[in-house]
């Protein structure tokens, strides 16, 4: 079972296994009812993605998933910026919808494997467990956003594309005569309208609280609109009095409705609290060496496995809480966490 | 499947068609009688020219059967692409001519609803049937003025419910209602009940060919004598007025095929499939625990619908193992992706979300027959069986 999201990747990926001769069913989840012009719940995407399966010649399905979507990631997307924090849905769509939910489903429906279009590599190591490897085409590796993974789910698991650069993909499509292949990547949260924008979004279902922002002595230095909506980290829209050197929000406190902010030295820190850990094959032994990204398409750092933290080598860039701390040991990723 | 002159498509392989809801398959009559009008038979019916005025008499034709159909006069009937444009005529044609708001239920088709609620009209609750609650509409005219049109449905696309609509009638005369027009969609009650009797008392009647093994893209509005309706589609000036475009011969020559032997038929075809549908009802009772019906016991319906509730089960997964063991059916209406829409006439009469999840629609036609239910009452329990067991070996969150 394939899920095709009417992209490229995924068009290619449902190609590589008939071709490998699988018995290919395609399935396109609709996960969100609402306004959408982006990402991937667009009727015209169910509509591509379908168009795909019947040039391939094989069954397409629309699974209606939106009450576990609304559930367990759009509703904990807002509850988390309520809080402060900055969630990922797209890894929270993987972890709850793509992974559990649709596995489930096909598990139910008599298919042990289900495949998708991410740009990752399954290995198999010597001693039989999985882990999700680095795609080939580094530019477009999504290995980080699959780090919740564990063997059983690996174990019925397909990422054919993985193996292939974008470039490659494409001309295979364009080979295969796919209406997919020169479509524009999607990358966009697919609930949030690229007109409104977030803002909008979570307005319509929070109270945004105006705040104060102030410098690490307390002083204070300006207002924000709402402090739901900053990110630590962030640069831009922090409205600071006096100028000088660039300030970055440092920490987001929604009780106090208060934002600080401190220059780019400020932002780093010696250790990241993490939360929720997965691991692909179980947890490494605390104070295990491990490299760690923070970011989709960042670079691993050195760090230390700390067990409810990760402590840096060199002093790192604070990482945003809600978003996700992917462990990589070499090209191979072996667990991740969310930053506290 | 059959096909025709040699076309043939590659379907897939059903062996018990049981979405006829949805739409019935095409009489090989009406095929028949079709085909010279898609052929050989180029002329406009609005020309004056001997071609043009014989493609005017097949519609006219058609129009009678119709008409006769209906319980109508043949001027009364309105020809139009389908259902959901008869609705639509209906709706913003009595609107548009009276100035006033329309009336519809919650449990309404949406080609009724959404012009409703386009036309800020006003949206009352049903009952636990599914029928328009009949309180509730009086509170509506009595507090509303403006209301001059009320549209409830003869029997219900997804349950197979019937609304008496005398009582409706009776209901809008109560309250002074002179002014109030009735429309009644009764594209699923068509196959089903005499329309003459049954909807009498409305105005306004939208009819569609493909439920009673008519073509697709062919349906009719049944406009009373008197009954204010201003035109959406304007133009060349076609149906008196009511309806412009060029008539679509061949279709409304199905059409009008599909009603002519339906007249004749209907009484057997009730008859028959009753006996089918009360067999899968019983059938499905007695072999799946936990099975219930969704509108109560006692309601009124046609032969037409099995309705049911499957506790622990959702609706789309069953569909997919129905559908590998050559069923066809479905659960709530479909929306445009092709995914199944949680139900908003489930909701409407009061079903909870995950009761209404586990639905599943079987619905029969005058195609139906006896190894259709046999094939059913000998996939659908293990299926459901299955899904059961997973649920509870495998875990489900």
């Amino acid at each position: 079972m394939v899920a095709m999201s009417g992209g490229v990747d995924s068009s290619v990926a449902a190609a590589l296994l008939c071709d490998a001769g699988h018995e290919v069913v395609g399935v396109t989840l609709r996960l969100w009812g609402g306004e959408s012009d982006s990402g991937c719940c667009a009727v015209s995407d169910v509509d591509d993605a379908r168009r795909v399966a019947d040039a391939l010649g094989i069954e397409h399905h629309v699974f209606n998933l939106g009450d576990d979507f609304n559930r367990d990631v759009v509703d904990p997307y807002v509850a988390d910026h309520a809080l402060g924090r900055t969630p990922n849905p797209c890894i929270e769509c993987n972890r709850h919808i793509k992974f559990t939910r649709l596995r489930y489903r096909a598990s139910a429906l008599g298919f042990a494997t289900i495949a998708t279009g991410h740009h990752a590599r399954i290995v198999e190591r010597i001693d039989g467990t999985r882990r999700i490897a680095r795609a080939v085409d580094a530019s477009k590796d999504q290995s980080y956003v699959l780090h919740m993974l564990d063997q059983e789910q690996l174990a019925g698991l397909l990422l054919p594309i993985g193996h292939l650069t974008k470039e490659d993909v494409r001309e295979r499509a364009a080979a295969m005569g796919l209406r997919t292949a020169d479509k524009p990547d999607s990358q966009d949260v697919c609930f949030i309208t690229r007109e409104r924008g977030r803002d909008d979004f979570l307005r319509r279902r929070i109270p945004l609280t105006p705040g104060r922002v102030v410098d690490g002595t307390g002083a204070e230095l300006g207002s924000v609109e709402a402090v739901e909506m900053v990110t630590v980290g962030q640069r831009k829209g922090i409205a600071t009095a006096g100028g000088g050197a660039p300030r970055y929000a440092v920490d987001v406190d929604v009780a106090s409705a208060t934002v600080t902010v401190g220059s780019a030295a400020d932002l780093l820190v010696d250790e990241t609290p993490v939360l929720a850990t997965t691991w692909a094959a179980g947890p490494v032994p605390v104070g295990t060496a491990i490299a760690v990204q923070t970011s989709a398409h960042g670079a691993t750092e050195a760090a230390i496995f700390d067990g409810d933290a990760v402590r840096w080598i060199r002093p790192h860039r604070r990482v945003a809480p809600g978003q996700a701390v992917v462990f990589y040991e070499g090209d191979e990723l072996i667990g991740g966490a969310t930053a506290a | 499947m059959s096909s025709f002159s040699g076309i043939s498509v590659a379907a897939p392989i059903v062996r018990a068609y049981l979405d006829h809801a949805a739409s019935t398959p095409i009489r090989p009559e009406v095929v028949e009688a079709m085909l010279p009008w898609l052929v050989d038979h180029p002329a406009n019916p609005s020309g004056s020219h001997a071609a043009a005025r014989a493609a005017r008499r097949a519609v006219d034709d058609a129009r009678d059967h119709v008409a006769a159909l209906a319980g109508a006069k043949p001027g009364e009937v309105v020809f139009t692409s389908g259902g959901t444009e008869a609705d639509n005529l209906a709706v913003d044609g009595v609107v548009r001519a009276t100035g006033g708001l329309p009336a519809c239920s919650a449990a309404e088709h949406p080609a009724v609803l959404e012009p409703v609620r386009d036309l800020g009209g006003v949206v009352v609750g049903c009952d636990s049937g599914g029928r328009i609650d009949l309180d509730a509409l009086t509170v509506a005219l009595n507090s509303l003025d403006e209301i001059r049109l009320v549209s409830a449905m003869s029997v219900n696309n997804e349950t197979g419910v019937v609304t008496d609509l005398d009582a409706v009638a009776a209901t809008i005369a109560a309250v002074g209602g002179d002014s109030v027009v009735l429309h009644t969609d009764a594209v699923q009650a068509a196959a089903w009940l005499d329309l003459p009797a049954s909807v009498g008392a409305a105005d306004l009647v939208s009819l569609t060919a493909h439920k009673f093994g008519g073509p697709k893209g062919a349906g009719a509005l049944v406009v009373r004598t008197g009954v204010p309706l201003a035109p959406v589609l304007r133009g060349g000036g076609q149906e008196h007025e009511r309806r412009s475009g060029t008539q679509n011969v061949p279709a409304i020559v199905g059409l009008g095929e599909a009603s002519r032997l339906l007249i004749a038929e209907r009484q057997a075809t009730v008859e028959r499939v009753t006996e089918l549908r009360d067999r899968l009802e019983e059938g499905l009772f007695r072999l799946v625990d936990g099975t219930h019906r969704t509108v109560p016991d006692d309601t009124l319906r046609t032969p037409g619908v099995v309705h049911l509730c499957f506790a622990g089960i959702q609706s789309e997964e069953l569909l997919f193992m129905l559908e590998r063991e050559g069923v066809a059916a479905s659960a709530a209406a479909s929306c445009a992706s092709g995914a199944q829409e949680p139900s908003h006439v489930l909701s409407a009469m009061g079903i909870d979300r995950v009761t209404a999840g586990g639905s599943l629609r079987l619905s029969l036609g005058y195609a139906s027959t006896d190894a259709d239910v046999d094939h059913v009452l000998t996939v659908l329990p293990p299926a459901v069986e299955h899904l059961r067991d997973h649920a509870r070996t495998v875990g489900c969150k």
